[in-house]
C-alpha cells in the first residue's frame, strides 16, 4: 500500500499513454496491401499494379458507390447500430427513382401513359432521395421506439425493400434515362459525389453536435439519456441519414449501368460494413472515424481489384472476402479485449 | 425560512408492494453538506431518485429553492440546478473531457437544430475553469477519458457540477470505487465546495468520510429516516446504532 501510494505520488495521474488512432493501423494496413499487391503484380503478371491509372481510375469507381452507402453505414455503427437493409434499399430505390427519370421516345416507359417522362432531373433525384429517406426513417423508429435489435429492423427492411425493388415493375428492369440523371453516373462523377458526401460528414462528424451526441450514444446509451441527449429522436436521424445516403447511391449506381434492376445492390449492406470496419470503426460503438471508413474502402478496393490484376478466380476471391471482413471483426474484438484489460 | 435549498415533504416511493420510501421530512439549507447513510436497502438511493428527477414519488412535496416542483426527468432537475454524480458514472467513454462535461447541453457557435456548429474553444476554456475551481488536476483534458483513471473519471463527473454552477450537488457514493489516493482527491473536491458555500448531499458509506466532511447526518433504515444528527454531536458508534436500528431517535420513535 505504502510502495503503491508513493509511486501514485510520484506520477500525480500521469496515465499518459500514446494515442493511437485506429485510422493509423488501417492507413499501415493499406499500404501493407499495397506493397504485397505490387509485388505478386511483377512476379504474376511481370508488370506494375499501381502503374496502371486506367487501373487505378476503375477500382476507385467501383469502391465509391459503395462508399458513399458506407458513409451512412458508419454513423450507425458508431451509435452502436447495424444497417444491413443498404441493398436492398438501393435495390428499391434505383429502381423507383429510375421509372421517374426516363425519356420519352422509349416505348415501354413505365409512367409513358400518365405523360411522367423526360422530366426535369431534380424529379428523379427528390423521388430516390425520398425513398433512401423513408426507409431510414422507418428503420430508426422501428429501432429507437419499440426497441427492437437493429439487426432485426434492419434485416426486415432488407427483405421487404427487396420486395419493393421487384414489386415496381413485377421484375422488369428499367432503362433508358435522360442525359441529365446519367450525368450522375458519368465518368468520374460517382467519385466527386463519394468526395463530396464525404466531405460533408466528415465535418459534420466532428464539427457539429449531430456528430458529438453520435458517438456519445454509441459510448454509453445510458449517459447519453441521462444528460438529456434525445436519443431515440437522434437514432432515427441517423438511421434516415443512413437510408438517405444508400439513395444517393442508388441512384449514382443506375444512372452509370443506364437501367436499374430489382437485383442491384445484394450484399452492397456488407460490403459497406466491411469497409467500415477494415478502416477501424468499432461494432461495439463509439469508435471510428469517416476517415477511417474512407481508408477502409480503398483497402477494400485494392484488394477486390488485386485480385482479379493477379487473375485469382471469382469463387477464391468471395472466399478471401469472406475471411477478410471476419479478420477485421477479430482484429476489433481483440482490440476491445485489450482495452478492456487495460482500464 | 429562504434559506431552504431543499426540502421533501412526505416523500414516499413504493414499488408495487415494496414500500422503498416512506414519509421522508429533509430539508436542506444554503451551504449545508449534509450526509445521508444507512444500509444497503434502507431506501438512501430510493430518495436520491426521487429528488433528482429520475423517478417520481407515488406521495409527496418536493420543494426546491422554495418553489414546489415536479421534476419530470432528470434533465429537469438538471436544468433547475441539480447536478448528480451517480454511482455508475454518466460519462462516454469515448469522448473527452469537455465533450462530457458539456454533453446535452452543449455550446455552440450557429445554430442550426441537430447540425448546431459546436464551440470547442468556448467549451474548453469554461472545462478548464471549471476544472480549476474544483481544484482537479487532469493532463490533457482533449485525451478520451477511457484512458483516465477512476479517480480522474470521477473528478470530471463532479467538475460538470462546478461548470455548471449548479445550486446543489449530490454525490451518490463517490469514492466506493476508488484508491486512497483518489479518494482523497475527491474529498478535497468536497471541502473546496464547501468553502465556496455550495450545498451538497453525500450518499456514503464510510464513516470516517462522513464526519470528515459534512454538518449533519441523516440516518434511513427501512425506507424511513431514523434519525438526523448534528456531526459535531455524535459520533460513529451513535450513527451505527441508528443504522442497524439498535437505537431510534426521539422524534422518531415508533417509525423503525
Amino acid at each position: 500500500m505504502v510502495g503503491e501510494s508513493a509511486a501514485g505520488a510520484a506520477l500525480p495521474g500521469t496515465k499518459k499513454k500514446r494515442h493511437w488512432p485506429p485510422e493509423l493501423n488501417a492507413l499501415i494496413g493499406l499500404i501493407g496491401i499495397a506493397i504485397i499487391f505490387e509485388i505478386l503484380g511483377w512476379v504474376v503478371r511481370d508488370q506494375s499494379f499501381f502503374g496502371n491509372i486506367v487501373r487505378l481510375k476503375i477500382m476507385i469507381l467501383q469502391v465509391s458507390i459503395i462508399g458513399i452507402i458506407a458513409i451512412g453505414v458508419t454513423q450507425v455503427i458508431i451509435t452502436g447500430g447495424i444497417d444491413l437493409s443498404s441493398g436492398s434499399v438501393v435495390g428499391a430505390t434505383a429502381m423507383i427513382a429510375m421509372s421517374f427519370a426516363q425519356v420519352g421516345t422509349y416505348d415501354k416507359a413505365i409512367f409513358l401513359e400518365q405523360g411522367w417522362v423526360d422530366l426535369p432531373v431534380i424529379v428523379p433525384i427528390i423521388v430516390g432521395l425520398a425513398c433512401g429517406l423513408l426507409a431510414g426513417f422507418i428503420n430508426g423508429a422501428l429501432i429507437a421506439y419499440t426497441k427492437i435489435p437493429p439487426f432485426i429492423a434492419t434485416l426486415g427492411m432488407m427483405v421487404s425493400a427487396r420486395g419493393v425493388a421487384k414489386w415496381w415493375t413485377k421484375g422488369q428492369p428499367v432503362s433508358f434515362p435522360t442525359d441529365q440523371f446519367a450525368a450522375l453516373g458519368e465518368g468520374m462523377m460517382p467519385v466527386f459525389i463519394f468526395l463530396g458526401i464525404l466531405l460533408l460528414f466528415h465535418l459534420i462528424m466532428t464539427y457539429t453536435v449531430y456528430g458529438k451526441h453520435t458517438y456519445a450514444i454509441g459510448s454509453n446509451q445510458d449517459a447519453a439519456r441521462m444528460s438529456g441527449i434525445n436519443v431515440e429522436r437522434h437514432l432515427v436521424l441517423v438511421y434516415s441519414i443512413a437510408g438517405l445516403l444508400a439513395g444517393v447511391a442508388a441512384m449514382v449506381l443506375a444512372a452509370r449501368g443506364l437501367t436499374a434492376q430489382s437485383g442491384m445492390g445484394v450484399m452492397y449492406e456488407l460490403d459497406a460494413i466491411a469497409m467500415t470496419v477494415i478502416g477501424g470503426v468499432s461494432l461495439a460503438g463509439g469508435r471510428g472515424s469517416l476517415i477511417g471508413t474512407a481508408i477502409g474502402m480503398l483497402i477494400f478496393g485494392v484488394i477486390i481489384s488485386g485480385f482479379t490484376f493477379i487473375r485469382l478466380d471469382a469463387f477464391y476471391q468471395e472466399m478471401i472476402k469472406g475471411g477478410i471482413i471476419v479478420g477485421a471483426v477479430v482484429a476489433d474484438v481483440y482490440r476491445q479485449k485489450r482495452r478492456a484489460a487495460e482500464s | 425560512m429562504s434559506d431552504i435549498i431543499l426540502k421533501t415533504e412526505g416523500l414516499t416511493k413504493h414499488y408495487g408492494g415494496v414500500h422503498a420510501l416512506n414519509d421522508a421530512n429533509f430539508e436542506l439549507r444554503a451551504g449545508e453538506h449534509v450526509a445521508i447513510m444507512g444500509d444497503n436497502g434502507a431506501g438512501k438511493s430510493t430518495f436520491v431518485r426521487q429528488i433528482t428527477g429520475v423517478e417520481r414519488p407515488t406521495r409527496g412535496k418536493l420543494f426546491f429553492l422554495g418553489k414546489e416542483v415536479h421534476f419530470s426527468g432528470p434533465l429537469d432537475a438538471r436544468e433547475a440546478g441539480i447536478e448528480t454524480v451517480f454511482q455508475t458514472l454518466a460519462l462516454a467513454d469515448d469522448l473527452d473531457v469537455p465533450s462530457n462535461l458539456f454533453l446535452g447541453r452543449e455550446k455552440t457557435l450557429l445554430n442550426l437544430g441537430p447540425f448546431s456548429i459546436l464551440d470547442r474553444r468556448g467549451m474548453r476554456k469554461a472545462t478548464e475553469e471549471g476544472l480549476k475551481r474544483t481544484a482537479v488536476k487532469i493532463p490533457n483534458i482533449n485525451n478520451p477519458i477511457r484512458n483516465m483513471s477512476g479517480g480522474q473519471r470521477q473528478c470530471v463527473a463532479i467538475a460538470r457540477t462546478a461548470t455548471f454552477h449548479s445550486k446543489l450537488t449530490i454525490m451518490d457514493e463517490p469514492t466506493a470505487a476508488l484508491g486512497v489516493q483518489e479518494t482523497e482527491q475527491v474529498e478535497n473536491i468536497v471541502r473546496t465546495l464547501k468553502a465556496a458555500g455550495e450545498p451538497l448531499i453525500l450518499i456514503s458509506h464510510n464513516m470516517r468520510q462522513v464526519f470528515d466532511l459534512v454538518d449533519r447526518i441523516i440516518v434511513f433504515r427501512r425506507g424511513r429516516i431514523v434519525a438526523n444528527l448534528n456531526a459535531s454531536e455524535t459520533d460513529g458508534q451513535d450513527v451505527v446504532a441508528y443504522i442497524t436500528g439498535a437505537k431510534t431517535g426521539a422524534e422518531y420513535a415508533g417509525a423503525a
